[in-house]
C-alpha cells in the first residue's frame, strides 16, 4: 500500500464517523428545528478553526445487546478552535447518536477536553443535547457525570465555563450547566429539568408540558438558571461570541481592550433621571449614556429585572455594571436580585473585571413571602460578594440610597474605592416619609391637624437628611458630582485603580451564605 | 419609557413609588395564618388508608391516615387530644401538596 492509500483510507473512515447517527437520525434532528452537533460547532467557531479529537472513540457498553452496536464518537464531539482568533475548548453532545446519551467513553471525552481547557487556561464551551444517562451502562454513566461536575467545580473561577442548552438536558445532567458561569438557552429547543413531565404526572398528578416545566423562557425568567435567552440557535451563537469578547480567557488575564469609543451623542444623562425619587426611569439608559459606544451587554435580562447586571466598556476596557432598576419594583433588593447581583460580582472579581455600581433603591422588599423564603440569608450574599471583591470598585449614587440597601450597594464601608454621588442623592436610614413617621410620631399624633404636621415634618427631614452632604461630611462619599461628569469621573477612577493591590486575609475559603 | 408601560404604586416605608411589577411579585401567595384545626398534606401523594371516622375521639399521636409519597408510607398523626370534624379525602385518592385532608378540634 502506498502512503496515498492510507490517506484515502483515513478520509473514508473520518467521513463515515463524522456523519454521527446517520442520515435518518440527522433528518429527525433537523425536523426538531435543531442544527447537528457538528454544524453548531462550525457555526460558533471561527471559520476553519475547529480541530476535533477522539473522533474514533467507541463506546464501552457490554450489556443489553450494546456490544454489537456502533456509536460514532460515542455521541459527543470534542475539540479546540478559536473565537475572534482566541482559543477555546469545546464539546457538543450529538443527539443523533443514541440520543446523545452519556456513557463511560462519552464522559471520558468530555472530561478530557475539560482537563485540557483547565491546563491550557482557555475558556470551555459545552453544548448540551442529550437524553441523559445511558441506562445500559449503569453506574458507569453516573460516574461520568460525577467526573464532569467535579471538573466544573475545579475550573470554576479559573477559566470561563459556558453551557449552551440546545436540546434536552435532564436529570443529573443539569448540574453541569448549573455549576458553570453562563448558561445559554434557545426558545423551543432548550429543556432542563430534574424530573420530567411524565414523572411529575405519575407522582404528583400534575399535568405540565415540557416547555412549561423547563423550557427556555422558564429558565430565563422564573428559575434564574439561564443567563441568556435567544429565539434561534444562530442568535444564541452571536450572544456567546459577544460574551467571549467581553471576558478574559482565564483568571490570570485581563479582558482584551477594544478601541476606546465615546458614548453616542444625543444621550444626555441629566435628561434621563427625574429629580423626584419616586418617579421611575430606565436605568439602562443611564448606563448607555456613559459606556463606550453606548453599548451595554446585559446578563440575566429577564430574571429579577429590578437589578441590572452586565458588561460594557469604558475607554476600551471591560467593566461589570451592577445597577438598581427603578422601573421594576422601584429597584428594591429582594431574594432574586441579591442572588443575581452577588453571583455577577463574584464573577467579575474572579476574572479581574472592575465593578461599577449605579445606585438608586428604596431598600429591601417587604413581605411575608420574602421573609419566609429567606431574604436574610439571600440578601446577605450581596454584602458578602461586594466585601470580598478586590477588583476596583466604584459606586455612583444616583438618587436613593436608603438603609440596608445603601450599605449593600458597594458602600464605602464594604471597601468601595470610589464613591460618587449626584446632587440628587439621598443617603439616609430610610426615606423622609418613613423617617418622619417614626422620629416625629408624638408631634404628629398630638397635632391639631396630624396630616399637615406630617407633611411639614417630612419636608423638615427631607431638608436635613435627604441629600448627599451629610454622608459627604463624614467622608463616606468622596465627591458630589454633576450628572454630566459621571463618565469622566468613572474613567479617571478606573485609571487610578489600574494597579490596585488589595487582598483578603489568608484562608482556605470563606463561607458565603449559599 | 415610563409612559409606555402602565405604572403601579409600590409602598415602601411610607413612600409611594411609581414602578412596574414582575410576574413573580404579582403572583406571590398571600400569607394566611395556619389554623391548627386543619390538617394539610405536606407532600403530594396517595391516600392508602384512613383509620378514623367523623366525630371519632382521637388521642394525641394516634395515626389518622397513611399518605404514600415517594415510595414511603407517611403516617399522619393527631397533633393533640381531640375529635374528627370532617374528612376531606377518600381512600385511593391522589392529592397534591397543601391539600386539606382532615378537620379536627381539640377536646375541651
Amino acid at each position: 500500500m502506498s502512503l496515498r492509500s492510507n490517506v484515502l483510507d483515513l478520509r473514508k473512515r473520518k467521513k463515515e464517523v463524522q456523519k454521527g447517527g446517520g442520515d435518518k437520525a440527522i433528518e429527525k434532528q433537523v425536523k426538531m428545528g435543531k442544527l447537528t452537533a457538528r454544524e453548531r460547532i462550525l457555526a460558533l467557531l471561527d471559520k476553519n478553526s475547529f480541530h476535533e479529537y477522539d473522533l474514533f472513540v467507541e463506546h464501552a457498553a457490554k450489556d443489553f445487546g450494546m456490544e454489537g452496536k456502533t456509536l460514532h464518537g460515542d455521541g459527543v464531539i470534542i475539540g479546540t478552535g478559536t473565537i475572534y482568533d482566541k482559543p477555546v475548548c469545546i464539546f457538543a453532545q450529538d443527539f443523533t447518536v443514541a440520543g446523545g446519551s452519556l456513557g463511560l467513553m462519552h464522559a471520558r471525552k468530555i472530561t478530557k477536553i475539560m482537563d485540557h481547557a483547565l491546563k491550557m487556561r482557555v475558556p470551555l464551551i459545552g453544548i448540551n443535547d442529550s437524553g441523559g444517562a445511558r441506562i445500559q451502562e449503569g453506574v458507569n454513566s453516573l460516574a461520568g457525570y460525577g467526573e464532569i461536575f467535579f471538573r466544573n467545580t475545579l475550573a470554576s473561577g479559573v477559566i470561563p465555563q459556558i453551557s449552551v442548552i440546545l436540546g434536552p438536558c435532564a436529570g443529573g445532567a443539569v448540574y453541569s450547566p448549573a455549576l458553570t458561569d453562563f448558561v445559554f438557552v434557545v426558545e423551543n429547543i432548550s429543556k432542563m429539568f430534574i424530573t420530567g413531565p411524565s414523572v411529575v404526572k405519575s407522582v404528583l398528578g400534575e399535568e405540565v408540558s415540557m416547555e412549561e416545566l423547563g423550557g427556555a423562557k422558564v429558565h430565563a425568567e422564573v428559575t434564574g438558571n439561564a443567563h441568556f435567552y435567544a429565539e434561534t440557535e444562530m442568535e444564541c451563537f452571536d450572544q456567546i461570541k459577544t460574551l467571549i469578547s467581553f471576558i478574559p480567557r482565564s483568571n490570570l488575564k485581563k479582558a482584551l481592550a477594544h478601541k476606546p469609543k465615546a458614548p453616542l451623542k444625543g444621550v444626555k444623562v441629566e435628561d434621563i433621571v427625574p429629580a423626584d425619587p419616586r418617579i421611575p426611569y430606565d436605568m439602562r439608559d443611564v448606563l448607555k449614556s456613559i459606556t463606550d459606544g453606548s453599548e451595554f451587554f446585559e446578563v440575566m435580562e429577564r430574571f429579577a429585572p429590578n437589578i441590572i447586571v452586565g458588561f460594557g466598556r469604558m475607554n476600551g476596557e471591560t467593566v461589570g455594571f451592577v445597577a438598581n432598576q427603578p422601573m421594576v419594583l422601584a429597584g428594591v433588593l429582594d431574594i432574586d436580585s441579591s442572588d443575581k447581583a452577588a453571583r455577577f460580582i463574584r464573577y467579575c472579581d474572579a476574572f479581574n473585571i472592575p465593578i461599577v455600581t449605579m445606585e438608586d433603591l428604596p431598600g429591601y422588599l417587604p413581605g411575608v413571602d420574602q421573609e419566609h423564603a429567606g431574604v436574610i440569608r439571600h440578601g446577605a450574599k450581596i454584602l458578602y460578594a461586594y466585601s470580598e471583591a478586590t477588583v476596583p470598585k466604584i459606586t455612583v449614587i444616583v438618587r436613593k440610597a436608603y438603609g440596608g440597601g445603601y450599605i449593600a450597594m458597594n458602600s464605602r464601608h464594604l471597601r468601595a474605592d470610589f464613591v460618587f454621588a449626584w446632587p440628587t442623592a439621598e443617603i439616609a436610614v430610610m426615606g423622609p416619609e418613613g423617617a418622619a413617621n417614626i422620629v416625629f410620631r408624638k408631634e404628629i399624633a398630638e397635632a391639631e391637624n396630624p396630616e399637615e404636621m406630617r407633611q411639614q415634618k417630612i419636608e423638615e427631614y427631607k431638608e436635613k437628611f435627604a441629600n448627599p452632604y451629610v454622608a459627604a461630611a463624614q467622608g463616606y462619599i468622596d465627591e458630589v458630582i454633576e450628572p454630566s461628569e459621571t463618565r469622566s469621573r468613572i474613567l479617571h477612577a478606573l485609571q487610578v485603580s489600574e494597579n490596585k493591590s488589595a487582598s483578603m486575609p489568608a484562608k482556605k475559603h470563606g463561607i458565603p451564605p449559599f | 419609557m415610563a409612559e409606555e408601560k402602565e405604572l403601579k404604586n409600590l409602598v415602601i416605608q411610607g413612600a409611594v413609588y411609581k414602578t412596574t411589577f414582575t410576574k413573580r411579585f404579582e403572583n406571590r401567595v398571600k400569607y394566611v395564618t395556619p389554623d391548627p384545626n386543619e390538617l394539610y398534606s405536606f407532600i403530594p401523594g396517595t391516600i392508602i388508608d384512613i383509620f378514623i371516622k367523623t366525630k371519632q375521639k382521637v388521642k394525641e399521636g394516634e395515626t389518622l391516615l397513611l399518605l404514600e409519597a415517594m415510595k414511603m408510607e407517611n403516617q399522619v398523626r393527631m397533633p393533640f387530644d381531640g375529635e374528627i370534624v370532617k374528612i376531606h379525602v377518600k381512600k385511593g385518592e391522589v392529592i397534591p401538596n397543601r391539600h386539606l385532608m382532615i378537620e379536627i378540634k381539640p377536646t375541651k
